[in-house]
């Protein structure tokens, strides 16, 4: 947790009216209406399907502060201009890699319209494990179930219905190597990030126990950091002993990451 | 300290609420958040995918099962292990002899060119007799089991073994409180301790980086099994019959390279428990698919990257140590060398050891360079110009037993190459790497402390049981 700075980079304009002329052309990455956050395991087909959606209009630079590249696209989908955000690849969000701090700071505190989930469909189960962890941050979330075509091939059929009942989001199949289900991976995507559909993701139940103790601490972080985004996720944390996060509480960075989100949502409604 | 916002409740009220609660629920609270993910992960892939085709035999699944088994994980890595030893240890004596009489021979032309030129005798004594004699035992020391050892290691890599045997590790570094990544990065150390320091970079929480990169020592690099397995094939095997005595060699090889194993994970759980608190964090890592692997690159990776790398190095600290070698066993005070003097005032502190004033002196020349220390000792003992022409491990073994070797002298030297302290190389690579100084000397007195005590403990107790 270190000073997002990754939320000063998506600070630009929100509001298509803001025209950029930093860029030129038409791969004008900074004017757009929602934003996109590309999560995902490592080997899952990401960066392909990255590609597949934003095409040329892409640019590539580093995260703030940090040596790992960060890559931005724009893709137009209905009318709507999407910015879409390749996050590090990563199999989790709870070890302190810089990659996973990256990850994790831009969907506590970038606050991206909605979070697309790339996933390896020949090893679903393994890739799960990602998605509910961001399940548990954020709720706009689309599930991505890439690499269909070989997964078929090894005669693995995937019920997307049956695991989007299950998740409580949704999940679209594709093969992005052949540009397969990527009209249907816009579509639920403009409606997650325009909040035509709003989720309701089943999470995992914790044990009773572990529960209680979540339940205890949460009134107390929203008493102390007001806005908190996801006040149970910082406190599985602080029960996990995680020393970022202790870390950011305690000096008061936590709060200031709030007190700037809630500035800039303020902004995007005025 | 700021308060992070006015309220009743501060950060620090938080927090200690987290730390009796997380008492409460008692250890591994991270470990039952994550099993909650699998098993929801488990549930939903149970309800939504379908396997349909016929399950063809799944040959790595088949590896893995067996490789990383709970029973046999082990007793193959061993295998392993021993296996690669005993390529390397019979597979370099030959060329190690034909090096080394070829080097030797090339040192009898120079002194004779040396004379023809009508050169003093201390010039040809310090350029041959000490950094050209310095410079040819290490190669012919170090050269060939290099040149089998890497290879063989690179291509356990290239397999893709190596990961499997981070994954049948990963509970005892749970254990140790170190990272499980810390496997392969002890892997690298088997060659070079300071390419292992610097592989701690993959390890990303700086706790269990440090922990990594402090016992990384306990590894035993390429500088000091030869110093091991001419003192295992010397002393140890040649007390067993012939037919029996290369594998006891081998055996007590890899019993040193299990102690240091086993130092490793016990250091780790020191420090974790006192200096560098806290438990190890969970990672992810993927076994990858087994390769066949690509010789060539094998060959290159193994031969240019590593065998040449650390054949130059130890060449350049050699030279010098060799010239230095050379200055103290021929520059006198009164009657006796500097190195007779050195050697009889640090011969008490050698002894508490199990060890001798010798080869104290050994270890405090070869700081650069741990590949000059059996040369080193041998010279002293021979107390005049130069280190020794050998040309055989008999020979050896009868110049250490007159000077009052056992086979507790040998145990003892063994021990104390493998704990003492990082070569000057690696020191400045943990400097590096941490850019520390504290850390920087920690790792260089644990590992003495530990030397000192081991070998002492051992040397009484084998004196008391009457083995020397």
């Amino acid at each position: 947790m270190s000073g997002c700075s990754t939320c000063d980079s998506c600070e630009p304009s929100r509001s298509a009216s803001q025209a950029s002329v930093q860029l030129g052309f038409d791969l004008d990455v900074d004017r757009f209406d929602a934003v996109v956050a590309l999560a995902g395991n490592p080997n899952t087909g990401k960066s392909t399907v990255f590609n597949a959606l934003t095409g040329l209009r892409q640019h590539t630079g580093n995260w703030p502060g940090k040596t790992v590249s960060r890559a931005e696209g724009l893709f137009v989908y209905a009318a709507k201009r999407f910015k879409l955000v390749d996050l590090p690849g990563t199999y989790s969000l709870l070890s302190n890699s810089t990659d996973e701090e990256i990850a994790r700071d831009f969907l506590l505190f970038g606050s991206p319209d909605c979070t697309v989930v790339v996933c390896d469909a020949t090893v679903l189960e393994r890739n799960l494990n990602l998605v509910l962890q961001i399940l548990s941050i954020t709720d706009r979330v689309v599930v991505c179930a890439n690499l269909i075509d070989e997964a078929n091939r090894k005669r693995i059929a995937l019920e997307a219905r049956a695991i989007e009942k299950e998740l409580g989001v949704p999940v679209v199949p594709t093969a992005a190597r052949k540009a397969q289900g990527l009209d249907h991976l816009q579509q639920h995507i403009l409606e997650v990030a325009t909040g035509q559909r709003v989720n309701q993701p089943k999470l995992p139940s914790l044990q009773p126990q572990l529960q209680a103790a979540v339940d205890e601490l949460v009134p107390e972080l929203l008493s102390l950091v007001p806005g908190l985004p996801c006040p149970q996720w910082v406190a599985m944390r602080l029960l996990e002993d995680d020393q970022k996060i202790e870390q950011a509480l305690r000096d008061g960075s936590l709060a200031e990451l709030v007190q700037r989100l809630s500035a800039r949502q303020g902004q995007a409604v005025a | 300290m700021r308060m992070a916002a006015s309220g009743s409740v501060s950060a620090d009220d938080i927090l200690a609420r987290a730390r009796t609660l997380r008492e409460q629920l008692g250890p591994g609270v991270h470990d039952r958040i994550t099993q909650s993910l699998y098993e929801k992960a488990v549930e939903v892939v149970s309800v939504g995918v379908r396997v349909t085709g016929k399950p063809k035999i799944d040959w790595d699944l088949l590896a893995d099962k067996v490789l990383t088994s709970r029973y046999l994980g082990f007793p193959i890595m061993l295998l392993g292990l021993a296996v690669v030893f005993y390529l390397t240890i019979s597979g370099a004596n030959v060329p190690s002899n034909l090096i080394a009489t070829g080097l030797f021979w090339i040192e009898g032309q120079l002194i004779l060119g040396m004379n023809a030129m009508g050169a003093p005798w201390w010039l040809t004594g310090f350029l041959i007799n000490g950094v050209y004699r310095g410079l040819a035992w290490v190669v012919s020391v170090m050269l060939p089991p290099m040149a089998i050892f890497f290879p063989m290691f690179t291509m356990l890599e290239d397999v893709g073994y190596l990961p499997r045997v981070a994954f049948n590790l990963d509970r005892l570094f749970r254990w140790s409180g170190a990272h499980g990544k810390q496997a392969l990065t002890m892997g690298m150390g088997f060659g070079c301790n300071a390419a292992g320091v610097i592989s701690c970079r993959i390890i990303d929480s700086p706790r269990e980086r440090m922990i990594a990169i402090l016992t990384n020592n306990f590894m035993l690099c390429n500088g000091r099994w030869p110093t091991i397995i001419l003192l295992s094939t010397v002393f140890i095997a040649a007390s067993f019959p012939p037919v029996w005595s290369s594998l006891v060699a081998v055996g007590s090889v890899v019993a040193i390279v299990l102690v240091g194993v086993v130092v490793t994970f016990l250091v780790a759980r020191l420090l974790s428990s006192t200096v560098l608190k806290g438990t190890s964090s969970a990672f992810h890592l993927e076994l990858p698919p087994y390769r066949r692997p690509a010789i060539l690159r094998i060959i290159h990776r193994s031969l240019i990257d590593r065998t040449l790398f650390v054949l130059g190095r130890a060449c350049v600290t050699a030279a010098p140590a060799g010239a230095l070698i050379w200055l103290l066993g021929n520059v006198h005070v009164g009657e006796t060398s500097l190195m007779s003097h050195a050697a009889s005032f640090l011969d008490p502190v050698g002894h508490f050891m199990g060890l001798d004033g010798i080869i104290i002196l050994a270890y405090i020349i070869a700081l650069p360079a741990n590949e000059i220390i059996v040369p080193t000792i041998i010279m002293g003992y021979l107390g005049a110009g130069g280190m020794l022409e050998l040309n055989s491990t008999g020979e050896l073994g009868q110049l250490f037993t007159a000077n009052g070797w056992t086979m507790l002298t040998a145990m003892c030297v063994m021990l104390f190459s493998l704990l003492h302290y990082p070569c000057a190389t690696t020191t400045w690579t943990i400097w590096r790497e941490t850019r520390s100084v504290k850390w920087t000397i920690l790792a260089n007195l644990m590992p003495l402390t530990l030397a000192v005590l081991v070998c002492a403990a051992v040397a009484r107790v084998g004196r008391l049981l009457g083995w020397g």
